[in-house]
């Protein structure tokens, strides 16, 4: 076990955990910032990402000792009341079905539309590939994305 | 009244301190330039709430707050039935609050998500409730105004009367109210007067999912809980020996137990566990038949050929129809074993205090999970209360209890409260799955190509009944013989999206092509010449589908898909009635760079009314997407009882550049609500792969469509034209 000092969402975190032990069970376990989703557990489906320093990362294979100083970013901390330009394009769009894959789909959409403003469908289709979405709600991933570009 | 949530919000909050804001939102969410405005929490509403039924609260101030019995799996229900019930209320939906129910026996019944039932089984209930509520405080105003009832009018809310100018809002009179009784009886709105049924309203959960708040199982944390993972046996197998020494080893593992042929981790935290499972040595023994794929395709040829068949449905002569016939078409379908893999993986909450259980998580059957909890321990039910968060998707999975039993284990050795938690890997190798199947279908046509005699012969595992024998073509053919053969597997199997019928929809829809093109029909003509027969006459017994309503969906699809009338793309159709509902597709491809580009699919859904078009639309493009996804992909094979995937990265699910356009369309045919959780995925394999043989003249008779020999020699893929 060893103490972490952790960036996340402009707040500095202590943890005591074993150094290989996922970022994403830090924040879940850890610090109950349970926004950030465990599912496939080896970078497959996207339910994990989190934001290091703005770019798009699956948390559940970054170790916490591989953080470092880098400002973590959260679902939980993407705004202040859910009034980023993804999250309500999300909500007018009305994207969700179950949901549970939503928070990644969001944090991914969030850092691909930092690097790039204004973006073809076709784009959105390539940065949205590494999020899979069971219930099949790609048509409102793509739609939100799209309008959250229109709006930022 | 009732409480429903309250301890274990507690809960989730306390671990989720580090949020801001409540779990309980007002709906002004959702137009966020709008100045802020206090919004009393639903914890503050229900404080001084009356409860007017099971599924209605009203407090002093106004507010609304509706219980959504069903569990929510992301179709939606937690929204549409509470539009119901607001509707016949004539409720201002800002004023509505939504809370899921806990398990209650007494105060609802068919309390689950499955068979897309609860939107027809519900229908007039919620609308009673919402009008029987409506009856008393109208009745309430009317004796506080002194003036007839019939006079009121309720809109948005608020309480008037035209005659004295009187008007309040419902708050003002729900002490009144309460005091009365509800109407036994009660006049139901007229549907062309709803206001909030058929309108587009947004998911009441949307603020929580899109900041990340707890609220499904796997966000579930109490202080002093314990978590728990498990390492399962293959399937047929029993434990001969245990070695849990190094897993033992790992910092953060509290003990390691063995109950049935399950060995569980238990530690203070998930990942020590996810480390700790892989260090436990299990020895096995067989203890039944432990099966590969291999033996699956031997089982099917056996039992196809000579296989003791149960007789499903006979009509006419089918021996000397096709003795007769001018011609005889055949074919056999086969499809694989598919996991469900729900993105929230199956986990529960569970603490056995003595005789009593609390159990907390994501369930499709509550009910099952305190029966099947309450049988392990000798309890009697009603010791066990069962909280239902969000689940993260279900596709059936979530109907077994095994994964709840469990934690119940585990928390009986422990003394504690437990989590328990599935891997990704523990998902798609403990799983309870859609089982293989193989049918053989065979027609014969008389000399004008008109379909005499029809045979269906499936080989099942633990399916019960493969086939669906009062479904079409039954009814439209003189000769029909259907018969199921069942296979008892020791590999667990279960209810999977459209059970049965999503892949029978596909191997049906493509054989009636086979059979159109033999007959050198139209496939979208052939199938309305079928369906007026099974109309206007009709062959043998009990149909479970209405023809008329049939041919509406099959005759709008082929005018909305342009079918046949577009020289830029090659079309598959297919159509399909389950689950109450009767969709038809149309599949558009494009051959590009010498592979089939599925560019569009058109679907035309019978539903009857429409209580959400979001809602509605999320589940016929959601179930599309599902059906062309595992079509595509979905294969799930067994080499000595254990899945050879894993995981993602071998088992593969679509993603987004995979999906094309969907066209959605409706037919009001004027009937009440249908649920449409299922119906829209059946057809979809039939329409994409009738569209393929359209391009390719390959025709696809096994899922799934990229591993077959057909198209050993060119690209076979779908993707966004």
């Amino acid at each position: 076990m060893a103490n972490f000092n952790l960036k996340i969402n402009g707040k500095t975190h202590t943890v005591d955990v074993e150094d290989d032990t996922p970022l994403l069970w830090v924040l879940r376990d850890h610090l109950g910032l349970v926004g950030t989703k465990f599912s496939c557990g080896i970078a497959q489906c996207g339910a994990c990402t989190v934001h290091l320093n703005g770019n798009s990362t699956f948390s559940c294979v970054t170790p916490v000792s591989s953080v470092g100083n880098a400002e973590v970013t959260t679902i939980e901390g993407l705004s202040e009341d859910g009034n980023h330009p993804v999250q309500k394009a999300w909500a007018e769009v009305d994207v969700a079905q179950c949901g549970y894959c939503q928070a990644g789909q969001i944090m991914n959409a969030a850092a691909f539309l930092n690097e790039n403003s204004n973006p073809t469908m076709e784009e959105i289709d390539n940065a949205m590939n590494r999020n899979i979405c069971r219930c099949g709600t790609y048509h409102k991933i793509r739609e939100a994305v799209a309008l959250a570009a229109k709006t930022k | 009244m009732s409480t429903l949530t309250k301890a274990s919000r507690r809960d989730f909050l306390k671990i989720a301190s580090t949020t801001a804001g409540g779990l309980f939102i007002g709906f002004n969410w959702f137009s966020c330039d709008s100045p802020k405005v206090e919004v009393l929490s639903t914890e503050e509403i229900l404080s001084q709430a009356k409860s007017f039924n099971s599924y209605l609260s009203i407090s002093p101030t106004g507010d609304v707050v509706i219980y959504s019995p069903n569990p929510e799996l992301g179709q939606n229900i937690k929204t549409s039935f509470p539009m119901v019930v607001a509707e016949e209320l004539e409720a201002d939906w800002e004023k509505v609050r939504v809370v899921q129910a806990n398990l209650d026996p007494a105060k609802y019944d068919r309390q689950l998500t499955g068979g897309s039932g609860a939107m027809p089984h519900s229908w007039e209930r919620l609308r009673k409730a919402g009008a029987t509520a409506k009856f008393v405080l109208v009745a309430a105003a009317a004796k506080t105004w002194n003036v007839p009832a019939s006079e009121i009018k309720v809109e948005k809310g608020i309480i008037s009367h035209e005659g004295t100018g009187k008007k309040g809002h419902f708050g003002e009179f729900v002490a009144e109210a309460s005091t009365m009784t509800a109407p036994e009886e009660v006049t139901l709105k007229d549907k062309k007067d709803f206001k909030i049924i058929g309108t587009p309203v947004k998911n009441v959960d949307s603020k929580e999912m899109y900041t990340g708040q707890p609220m499904y199982g796997l966000d579930f944390y109490r202080e002093g809980m314990l978590h728990a993972m498990i390492q399962r046996a293959p399937f047929g197998m029993k434990i001969k020996s245990v070695d849990d020494s190094a897993a033992r080893g790992v910092t953060g593992v509290k003990d390691v137990i063995t109950f049935g042929t399950s060995v569980a981790v238990v530690g203070t935290s998930t990942w020590p566990l996810l480390k700790a499972k892989k260090l436990i040595r299990v020895e096995y023994e067989p203890e039944g038949a432990v099966e590969s794929s291999a033996d699956h395709d031997r089982i099917f040829k056996e039992l196809l050929a000579t296989g003791k068949a149960e007789i499903k449905r006979e009509n006419g002569d089918v021996a000397s129809a096709f003795k007769n016939a001018a011609q005889v078409v055949s074919a056999e379908y086969q499809c694989p074993f598919l996991a469900h893999s729900p993105m929230e993986p199956e986990n529960f909450f569970a603490h056995v205090k003595g005789d009593k259980v609390e159990l907390i998580g994501p369930t499709q059957t509550p009910d099952r999970a305190r029966q099947e909890t309450a049988t392990l321990l000798g309890i009697p039910p009603e010791n066990v209360t069962v909280e239902i968060t969000r689940l993260g998707g279900g596709f059936g999975r979530r109907l077994r209890a095994d994964y709840v039993v469990e934690a119940v284990e585990v928390s009986r050795a422990m003394n504690a409260p437990v989590k328990v938690t599935w891997s990704r890997e523990d998902e798609l190798t403990g799983g309870a799955y859609r089982p293989a199947v193989r049918y053989r279908f065979e027609a014969a046509l008389d000399a004008t190509g008109n379909m005499v005699g029809y045979k269906l012969r499936g080989v099942g595992m633990n399916a019960g009944n493969c086939t669906r024998e009062n479904n079409f073509p039954a009814g439209a053919v003189e000769n029909v013989l259907i018969e199921s053969i069942e296979h008892k597997s020791t590999i667990t199997t279960n209810a999977w999206r459209a059970p049965i019928t999503n892949f029978l929809a596909y191997a049906e829809q493509s054989f009636m092509d086979e059979v159109a093109l033999a007959a050198k029909k139209d496939p979208v003509q052939f199938r309305l010449e079928l369906l007026q027969k099974a109309k206007t006459s009709p062959v043998g017994g009990e149909l479970g589908y209405d023809a008329d309503r049939m041919i509406g969906v099959v005759k709008t699809a082929a005018e909305k898909s342009n079918w046949g009338k577009n020289p830029d793309v090659k079309q598959g159709f297919s159509v399909y009635f389950s689950h109450r509902s009767y969709v038809a597709q149309v599949a558009d491809i494009a051959m590009e760079g010498g592979s089939p580009v599925l560019k569009k699919v058109t679907a035309v859904t019978d539903c009857g009314m429409v209580v959400n078009p979001t809602g509605a639309n999320h589940q016929v493009r959601g179930g599309i997407v599902d059906g062309m996804g595992h079509a595509m992909y979905g294969n799930l094979t067994f080499e000595n009882g254990v899945p050879k995937q894993k995981n993602f990265d071998s088992y593969r699910l679509i993603r987004m550049k995979e999906v094309p356009e969907i066209d959605v369309h409706y037919v009001d045919s004027g009937f009440d609500p249908t649920g449409l959780g299922e119906p829209a995925l059946p057809p979809t394999g039939g329409a994409i792969a009738n569209a393929i043989f359209s391009a390719t003249g390959r025709r696809l008779r096994s899922q799934p469509f990229i591993e077959q020999k057909e198209f050993s020699d060119i690209k076979l893929e779908i993707r966004r034209g």
